[in-house]
């Protein structure tokens, strides 16, 4: 059988049943504009706002992709029709991929938001569109891992959201999003060194800026080792918890 | 040809034995029921037999492929009914189905065609484009049951299927699973209806704390009893305070209660009615009717398991709120 029918089914459906919702829709709109408006309204030169782009884009998809795939899938699962896509003739990396998936591309699609936004704001004519996309997917698919592993430990939606906010929010302080790493204590900057985010920023901030903290040949293979890691940290806990 | 082969199937949920050893085998084209009380380990052996549990101990194979290694083969064969109706809410009866029809990689227009079929078949096609949570109880258990029909499994495993919905969708519901098995669909089925059971199934398999007590056709089970008498008395009054002291009075019959205010005596002697109409006088209790009735599965459920026949009914009305 083809299980790219599945593949394309599921992700269709999630598209539809929640993603193009429109609770969901203003979710992705007005959130990414509320951060947007936050930082650059605030800031009072071109130059911060060049600055703070990099950290409201990977904001916007942290939350955008932790948000929904969190309650989408603790959600499913309650209902038990998420028992209906493990009883797929399809293999359970497959069926990870295409929930996944739709967060992925809410997640870039967030991303867009304030970019559209500093279009106006800011000259955006060196920018490296292409690296650009590679760090907003990149970022927006380690979010989602991370979405991913917080619904795989939780039961309810509350929960998921609970769980979700329990390390996002240390994430906007300790990632290099608005503060630089080189900035914090010493003893927290171990921790900035394992956080996805860390790196999305960073490739997303030399896209934009022309500038990094770290190379690319280095931020960019550590942020695919860490997907990986989350990818396989999450898929042996569905295993676990969702095979009984 | 066997299309479920269970041999010493054991699952055990951190000390605790959910189903302990158990072995059957369900032949292809067969209507198979297991039926036993709430935590007997039917719908454990079911999740074990379609993937959602993992095996602690022994082997099971479905159409010749091992469970736990060819899974997802097995999947692709298989049609699940789970014990609540868990389609997508947001979606349309016709989505849904289209939706299941996609999972089983279906072409487009094959899944429309199915998916109109058996919205036709089922008589949902009126309701066709309505949301799926303003189905009512017995509309979603019939869409339920036709989504696991959509990729025409060969081998449909249902858990309690008829649960809690109204007696016209039961009825539908089990003409429907009656045509399927005639057109050669294996059917696994777990229910605590033993009359469903008795009606349904080719061969019934009684399940009791996780082990099969017996297995056979239900005309058979009923054969094995079919020496006894069976004598239903029913009185004025709540039939459960009187039966230790009415076994104890009675201890040559075997006494279960099947109703509210309802007993069951079985014994292989004739039974006389006088000696209990007398020990219910003494007691201020009525009895207000008495009843030689044939040997039902229900009795040989009971007698093979030791088991009040009521703790299945209590479980239906459980289920049925």
């Amino acid at each position: 059988m083809n299980s790219w029918t599945a593949f394309r089914g599921i992700l269709a459906k999630d598209m539809r049943a929640y993603y193009l919702k429109p609770p969901n829709i203003s979710w992705g709109l007005i959130f990414p504009i509320a951060w947007t408006l936050m930082f650059f309204v605030r800031s009072g030169s071109p130059v911060e706002l060049t600055d703070v782009l990099p950290g409201v884009v990977v904001l916007s998809i942290l939350f955008g992709t932790t948000s929904m795939l969190a309650v989408t899938i603790t959600f499913e699962r309650r209902s038990r029709s998420f028992e209906r896509l493990l009883l797929a003739p399809i293999s359970l990396s497959l069926l990870i991929g295409a929930k996944t998936a739709g967060a992925i591309v809410f997640g870039v699609i967030n991303a867009l938001i304030p970019m559209i936004w500093a279009s106006f704001l800011l000259d955006l004519s060196g920018t490296n569109w292409a690296l650009l996309l590679v760090g907003v997917t990149l970022t927006a698919i380690a979010s989602t891992f991370l979405g991913l592993f917080v619904a795989v430990s939780v039961r309810e939606v509350f929960e998921a959201q609970t769980f979700s906010n329990f390390f996002r929010f240390p994430m906007l302080f300790l990632s290099g999003l608005f503060i630089p790493v080189a900035a914090l204590p010493f003893y927290l900057r171990p921790i900035s060194y394992i956080l996805p985010p860390t790196y999305g920023t960073d490739i997303i901030r030399m896209a934009t800026t022309g500038r990094a903290v770290m190379p690319l040949g280095l931020s960019l293979p550590v942020l695919m080792v860490l997907i990986v890691l989350l990818f396989l940290g999450s898929m042996s806990n569905v295993k676990k918890k969702w095979i009984l | 040809m066997s299309m479920i082969e269970s041999c010493g199937l054991t699952k055990d949920y951190d000390g605790f034995v959910a189903v302990r050893g158990i072995d059957f085998t369900v032949d292809s084209g067969e209507f198979f029921g297991l039926l036993g009380p709430n935590g007997a380990g039917k719908t454990t052996t079911i999740n074990i037999l379609i993937g959602l549990a993992r095996l602690s101990q022994g082997r099971a194979r479905i159409a010749g492929l091992d469970v736990g290694e060819d899974m997802v083969r097995i999947k692709a064969q298989i049609g699940v009914v789970a014990d609540e109706s868990n389609l997508y809410d947001e979606l349309s009866g016709y989505d849904n189905l289209c939706f299941c029809g996609s999972l089983y990689g279906l072409s487009p227009r094959l899944r429309q065609q199915r998916a109109d079929k058996l919205l036709d078949e089922f008589g949902l096609s009126p309701a066709r484009d309505k949301k799926f949570r303003a189905y009512s109880r017995g509309m979603k258990r019939k869409l339920t049951i036709a989504a696991a029909l959509i990729h025409e499994p060969s081998l449909l495993f249902l858990d309690e299927p008829t649960s809690g919905i109204d007696v016209e969708s039961v009825r539908q519901i089990r003409r429907m699973l009656q045509s399927l098995n005639n057109d050669g669909v294996t059917i696994f089925l777990t229910t605590h209806y033993i009359e469903e059971a008795e009606r349904l199934c080719d061969r019934v398999a009684l399940m009791v704390k996780g082990e099969i007590v017996a297995t056979d056709s239900p005309a058979r089970l009923i054969e094995a009893c079919q020496h006894d008498n069976v004598l239903q008395l029913t009185v004025d009054q709540a039939a459960a305070p009187f039966l230790p002291a009415l076994s104890q009075a009675f201890p040559s019959v075997h006494i279960s209660e099947v109703a509210e205010a309802t007993f069951a005596v079985t014994s292989e002697e004739i039974l006389d009615i006088a000696p209990f109409a007398l020990w219910f006088g003494e007691r201020c209790a009525r009895l207000l009717e008495a009843r030689l009735v044939k040997p039902s599965l229900e009795t040989a459920f009971v007698m093979l398991t030791n088991l009040d026949a009521k703790s299945m009914k209590k479980e239906k009305e459980k289920k049925g709120t």
